[in-house]
């Protein structure tokens, strides 16, 4: 690693392997290089047991990778892994926190744990922890779901981290506090924070500058929310009718439907390249050849949800 | 050293947060001590005798106020038949009796001597055995001294003397079941806290995530365990001191040997059960297992072999070997030695050092177990 290169990319992904049993499909199985930049907000989203929680605990040096290697801030993960524990933050998916502690004394120990007073950062974690201050006396265990996360937020920001790590920081938690928390994450971006984090719901990923996306261990794109869209190009139309589940086998049957699946209220199908159907002459075949009512279809815009279930394929 | 004491202070909120467990901690041994004290003793009281004699003899009279007087008997009446008593002692009413044969007194004297039938109610045979010995004991004590005294007061002194046994019971004359169950209980409650508490409390850390965190931080990772294992050292150092307490003021056991040694063989004996404690927590990751296996492998042997309950001398031969691995065996019989027999400390040499050795191995071993990584 070149010093200038490190300075512009803190986290250098180098091919990294994982598995944890001999015979199963390893983990994590990086074939590229990942460079993610200063200043960067990285998502990688995936369905559970894609593999993310065993990259961030590689990237975190909890886990040894089996090949590959990583870097943060120019250290390699294998031999420096207790100089990277300085820089880090990290925040796991089931971090609980310490529930018979008050929210206080758990952001005191987690400061003094790395040797820090509260008040030396406190303008890092200010935005976030003044929401809690009400609340500093009640035990951490008595926290809603979303004040946990700001608490545990808050707690791996304490000690300045130039890297944070936050492996599914909105799970389990209500939609206002998931929008306050990417909010929290945009600021502490603009501060210069590296920040990487994953997440299950593919909306959050449109907040990010990149999205990898990753299934079975593997990055299958890695692009900005934008480019994702774009480069989707397929055909895409929402189907409802008044009985959506004998809708979903009728249109997994027809020829001219590569892929469909259900999208919030509707169902979502790509239709094969090439294919000269319109949106009426699907609602037509729906109504005529397998008698749905109240047949509505009509062109769809892709998201990064669209695009997500479309990469599978591959 | 100020993440140190971050960490211990975060320990001792844990602990005092968590008032339950600690009510059960400090609770627990003064239970076990005024139970095993007083309540379940393998001493004998309040047994009920009763007398069937063939004539009123003053003789007889005055062995029955004696047997009566003693702390263990008490002495219920006299019966006129063996139905009568038969009757008595099936309906519970008297555990014991004396039969005494038609002229007992007067044959005492003759060549072929006079006697005496003990009968008990043996349903309880631990018990009914005792309370043979016992009364046995008292009626050769009384026709030994009071009668022979009686006797050559008369000048009616047999001519021959009889072969009486002597039995002394050494360093617990009055076969007081505590002086046996106070190490035991030591050795069993210190074990619980220190192995247990500290295995559980590291191990809940994994189980939550926070360990996760920890490890992600510059402490070292080997600083986390320690901090875990000083608060716990304190707990066990006060209940340490409660049980002596209560074994003193209350149990009326005498401290024969040296103070400061049997303190320091405990102190010894606590390191060691927390490093079993963070032992068993390097090697498993959820608390059902860490208390499973604290319980299993380390309470119940510690029950079995260490001599507490069952002599380990009338053990077959593998099982002997197997109690000589067992910690709490060398503690118990190191504070028995010193606190019950009030042995020199150069006698008890052998259990310190073995103590000691067996704490610095699993002391490396937890060490060189520990890993400050997740995989």
């Amino acid at each position: 690693m070149a010093e200038s290169n490190s300075d512009r990319f803190p986290v250098v992904i180098d091919g990294l392997v994982k598995s944890y049993r001999k015979n199963a499909p390893p983990a994590v199985n990086l074939g590229e290089r990942v460079e993610i930049g200063r200043g960067e907000l990285f998502g990688i989203i995936g369905p559970d047991g894609a593999g993310k929680t065993t990259l961030f605990r590689m990237l975190a040096t909890l886990v040894t990778p089996d090949s590959g290697t990583a870097f943060i801030e120019g250290t390699d993960i294998r031999s420096g892994y207790r100089k990277i524990r300085t820089l880090l933050g990290y925040m796991p998916g089931r971090f609980s926190l310490y529930p018979d502690l008050s929210v206080r004394e758990n952001l005191d120990f987690f400061a003094s744990v790395f040797g820090k007073d509260i008040d030396e950062n406190y303008s890092l974690i200010g935005g976030i922890y003044d929401r809690l201050k009400p609340f500093e006396k009640r035990k951490a265990g008595k926290l809603s779901g979303g004040m946990k996360q700001k608490l545990a937020l808050c707690c791996s920001l304490i000690h300045s981290p130039s890297v944070l790590l936050l492996d599914e920081p909105t799970t389990g938690v209500d939609p206002s506090s998931r929008r306050e928390l990417w909010e929290n994450l945009a600021g502490l971006k603009e501060s210069g924070m590296t920040i990487i984090v994953s997440t299950a719901y593919m909306d959050e990923a449109d907040r990010c500058d990149r999205v990898a996306m990753m299934k079975s261990g593997r990055f299958l794109t890695i692009d900005s929310p934008e480019d994702i869209i774009s480069k989707f190009g397929k055909r895409l139309l929402a189907v409802r009718s008044d009985e959506m589940f004998r809708l979903l086998r009728d249109l997994r049957s027809m020829d001219t439907v590569s892929r469909c699946y259900t999208f919030g209220d509707s169902h979502h199908i790509v239709l094969k390249q090439g294919a000269g159907v319109t949106a009426g002459s699907i609602a037509r075949e729906l109504t005529e050849r397998f008698s749905h009512t109240g047949v509505e279809v009509r062109e769809a815009e892709a998201t990064l949800e669209d695009c997500y279930m479309n990469l599978e394929e591959k | 050293m100020r993440e140190f004491f971050a960490f211990v202070r975060k320990e001792f909120l844990h602990i005092f947060r968590d008032k339950r467990t600690l009510l059960v901690l400090i609770g627990l041994p003064t239970a076990l001590i005024v139970l095993f004290g007083f309540a379940i003793s393998t001493e004998i009281r309040n047994v009920n005798v009763g007398l069937l004699s063939a004539d009123d003899d003053v003789y007889v009279t005055r062995l029955m106020e004696k047997i009566d007087r003693s702390e263990y008997f008490t002495y219920v009446g006299a019966f006129r038949s063996e139905a009568g008593l038969d009757e008595a002692m099936r309906r519970g009413q008297v555990d014991a009796a004396l039969i005494f044969g038609k002229d007992f007194m007067s044959s005492l004297y003759s060549p072929e001597g006079a006697d005496v039938a003990v009968v008990v109610d043996a349903v309880n045979p631990n018990n009914a055995s005792m309370e043979v010995m016992y009364l046995s004991g008292m009626i050769s004590d009384y026709f030994k001294d009071d009668i022979v005294s009686m006797a050559s007061y008369r000048q009616q002194m047999p001519a021959t003397g009889r072969l009486t046994p002597n039995l002394r019971m050494l360093y617990n004359p009055q076969l007081k079941s505590s002086y046996n169950f106070v190490p035991g209980i030591m050795g069993l409650i210190l074990m619980l806290i220190c192995a247990l508490m500290t295995s559980v409390s590291i191990v809940r850390e994994k189980e939550t995530g926070s360990m996760e965190v920890l490890l992600v931080s510059p402490v070292r990772p080997i600083n986390i365990v320690i901090a875990k294992m000083i608060p716990y050292f304190v707990v066990a150092c006060v209940v340490l001191v409660n049980i002596l307490l209560l074994t003193i003021f209350v149990l009326k056991v005498p401290v024969a040997g040296s103070f400061f040694w049997m303190i320091l063989v405990s102190v010894i004996y606590i390191i060691l059960s927390l490093g079993i404690g963070m032992l068993v927590s390097t090697l498993v990751r959820t608390q059902i297992i860490a208390t499973l296996i604290c319980g299993m492998i380390f309470l119940v042997p510690v029950m079995m072999f260490s001599g507490m309950l069952y002599p380990i001398e009338s053990m077959p031969e593998p099982l002997q070997w197997f109690a000589q691995i067992i910690p709490a065996k060398w503690f118990i019989e190191a504070i028995r030695k010193i606190m019950i027999e009030g042995t020199p400390v150069r006698y008890v040499t052998k259990e310190i050092l073995i103590l000691t050795a067996m704490a610095v191995v699993v002391f490396t071993a937890a060490v060189a177990k520990f890993n400050d990584k997740l995989d």
